[in-house]
């Protein structure tokens, strides 16, 4: 079949709203934008792991130590899902891994400031997943199939995550004098950050208007920002924490807020490796992978002993 | 608040519910060292799960213990606040995890062993103990499933893997004869019928040990595993439930009286 030919029928399909499938023909940018960016996803979960995981054999009761190693052992399983996402479109775990460890792909760089207090475990849950979660809702109608589904079933487990921060956020704030500080020493921390998470101003994304074409993004990244400010404003008066921005005001005539520009720069020195932790994390996963490997070898070589047994 | 005066001597079984726990606990404490740097994600996936199995179950005996105790005792002031001296874990269990290997050879060892105590506990004339026996005895049996598939997949993987269990073996064993040697209460309670005879539970244990040792080509262990004589059951620990606690503790240490 003519390359036209097929590109309308994927057209087509996108515009009736029916899923793209592994074995659909696809234009190749298609694949690579997809591949790179459920790959970001991947590695972000994975990398995620680390700055909580730091708290496991920290947290303050035993109820919570529970519930945060459950946690981050979700996270591992949403990395292992969304890899076998990317895998569909004919990458392999290893060369993503290696992407990875060498840097080649990116993560979300939120990962790479650090989890100073408890209270940081609340505001990750809270903002953290929540901006996740307004990131991923939409993903949940992407239009390639195994990369929707993958995100409907973790964006049921990310909304019980961003409960369960702000939960903890509420039970600190309610505390004693020190145990409230330490909320608002984080909301200080996290927030901006977190509306970082976005991505870049419209103007100056470079994917989001193909992505959007593709129906791989359902939404601009300023349009699901200004949706997380609204939100987690009102969220923060529950709390009774002071969002650390002091243009953060109501726009009765827009019906949202109107909040503080974003220091960029920042933001592009954390993306190109110079925020407080990317060389750590990146190191603990690579000793992770280098300690592991004679596991693996081993875990190899005993299962192909055991098939040649069977085979003879 | 010290939970000093805690040694009470009555038929409720309080100091041994205390040490199921900090068996349970200390174990999935080390195991959950493991969560986010595994060999590989579905082992990372798996070794987390088991760790949440075992501070679910050290839940369970904290949460009788407590109600056991009164005044105002929770499943947290008896995992926080006291000292590592009360702690009543074997010492296998506080042993740093090393490599994979030797984590994978004390899940082993210890999940062995609560399989088969378990499985006598369900026996048990208290009622409650016996509920969580037998509901732990289901996480416990894939636990030993899980790990012994390691211990064989390593023993009989390559070289390198071999040699690391063997080393594992050699650092493990002196350990493992204290979970047979009846502490005190451990005696009281058996006799009461209440809680296992763990002398009884060895003839078993060996068993199943030899068993997926010579699976895993490995050597028969010598000797009865008692080369340290310290007994970590009746709270002398070596320095590493020190660290463990160190860090488990700190909050609660620092910010006394808080709720979190």
């Amino acid at each position: 079949m003519p390359v036209q030919q097929l590109e309308k029928i994927f057209d087509d399909k996108l515009e009736k709203e029916i899923r793209i499938e592994p074995r659909d023909w696809m234009p190749d940018n298609y694949r690579k934008n997809l591949i790179r960016m459920i790959g970001q996803h991947a590695h972000s979960e994975i990398v995620g792991m680390l700055p909580e995981g730091e708290w496991i054999t920290r947290a303050p009761s035993l109820r919570r130590k529970a519930t945060l190693l459950a946690k981050v052992q979700d996270e591992a399983g949403h990395g292992l899902y969304l890899y076998a996402a990317a895998e569909t479109m004919g990458i392999s775990r290893e060369e993503m891994n290696d992407q990875l460890l060498t840097g080649k792909a990116k993560y979300s760089s939120i990962f790479n400031y650090p989890t100073l207090t408890w209270a940081d475990i609340g505001a990750i849950g809270w903002l953290v997943d929540g901006a996740a979660i307004m990131n991923q809702v939409p993903l949940c109608r992407t239009s390639y199939g195994p990369y929707a589904r993958a995100m409907i079933r973790v964006c049921k487990e990310e909304s019980f995550h961003q409960r369960q921060g702000f939960e903890i956020l509420l039970t600190l704030c309610r505390g004693s004098k020190e145990q409230k500080e330490m909320a608002q020493d984080a909301l200080n921390r996290w927030w901006w950050p977190s509306l970082m998470m976005f991505g870049p101003n419209d103007d100056n994304s470079p994917h989001t208007a193909q992505s959007m074409k593709w129906k791989i993004k359902r939404f601009t990244n300023d349009e699901l920002r200004q949706k997380f400010v609204d939100i987690c404003t009102d969220q923060a008066k529950v709390l009774g924490l002071t969002i650390p921005d002091p243009d953060l005001k109501w726009n009765e005539e827009k019906k949202q807020y109107d909040f503080g520009k974003i220091n960029w720069d920042e933001f592009w020195n954390v993306v190109n490796g110079n925020g407080p932790c990317n060389k750590e994390r990146i190191a603990a996963r690579i000793k992770a992978h280098e300690d592991g490997k004679w596991v693996r070898e081993a875990a190899e070589a005993y299962a192909s002993k055991k098939k040649n047994v069977k085979a003879a | 608040m010290s939970e000093n005066h805690i040694n009470i001597s009555t038929n409720q079984p309080f100091n041994y519910c205390l040490h199921l726990a900090d068996n349970s606990l200390i174990m999935g404490h080390r195991l959950s060292e493991w969560t986010g740097h595994g060999p590989m994600l579905e082992q990372d996936i798996a070794i987390s799960n088991i760790a949440l199995d075992l501070i679910g179950q050290s839940r369970n005996f904290y949460q009788y213990a407590a109600q056991l105790k009164g005044e105002g005792t929770t499943e947290d002031s008896l995992a926080y606040l006291r000292e590592a001296n009360e702690f009543k874990n074997i010492l296998l269990v506080e042993l740093p995890n090393g490599d994979w290997a030797k984590t994978i050879l004390k899940l082993f060892f210890f999940s062995t062993y609560q399989y088969y105590l378990y499985q006598k506990l369900i026996n048990s004339s208290d009622k409650q103990l016996s509920a969580i026996a037998e509901k732990s005895l289901k996480e416990v049996t894939y636990h030993l499933r899980w790990s012994s598939e390691w211990v064989i997949r390593l023993g009989d993987g390559t070289e390198e893997s071999n040699k690391r269990i063997k080393n594992a073996l050699d650092e493990l064993w002196a350990y493992t004869g204290e979970m047979f040697l009846p502490s005190t209460y451990e005696t009281e309670y058996a006799e009461n019928n209440i809680g296992v005879d763990v002398s009884s539970i060895k003839i078993d244990w060996d068993k199943k040990v030899n068993e997926i040792f010579e699976e895993a080509t490995l050597p028969s262990p010598n000797g009865e595993g008692l080369g340290v004589r310290s007994f970590g059951k009746e709270g002398n620990h070596t320095q590493h439930l020190q660290a463990i606690l160190k860090d488990m503790q700190y909050l609660q240490r620092a910010y006394p009286g808080c709720e979190w």
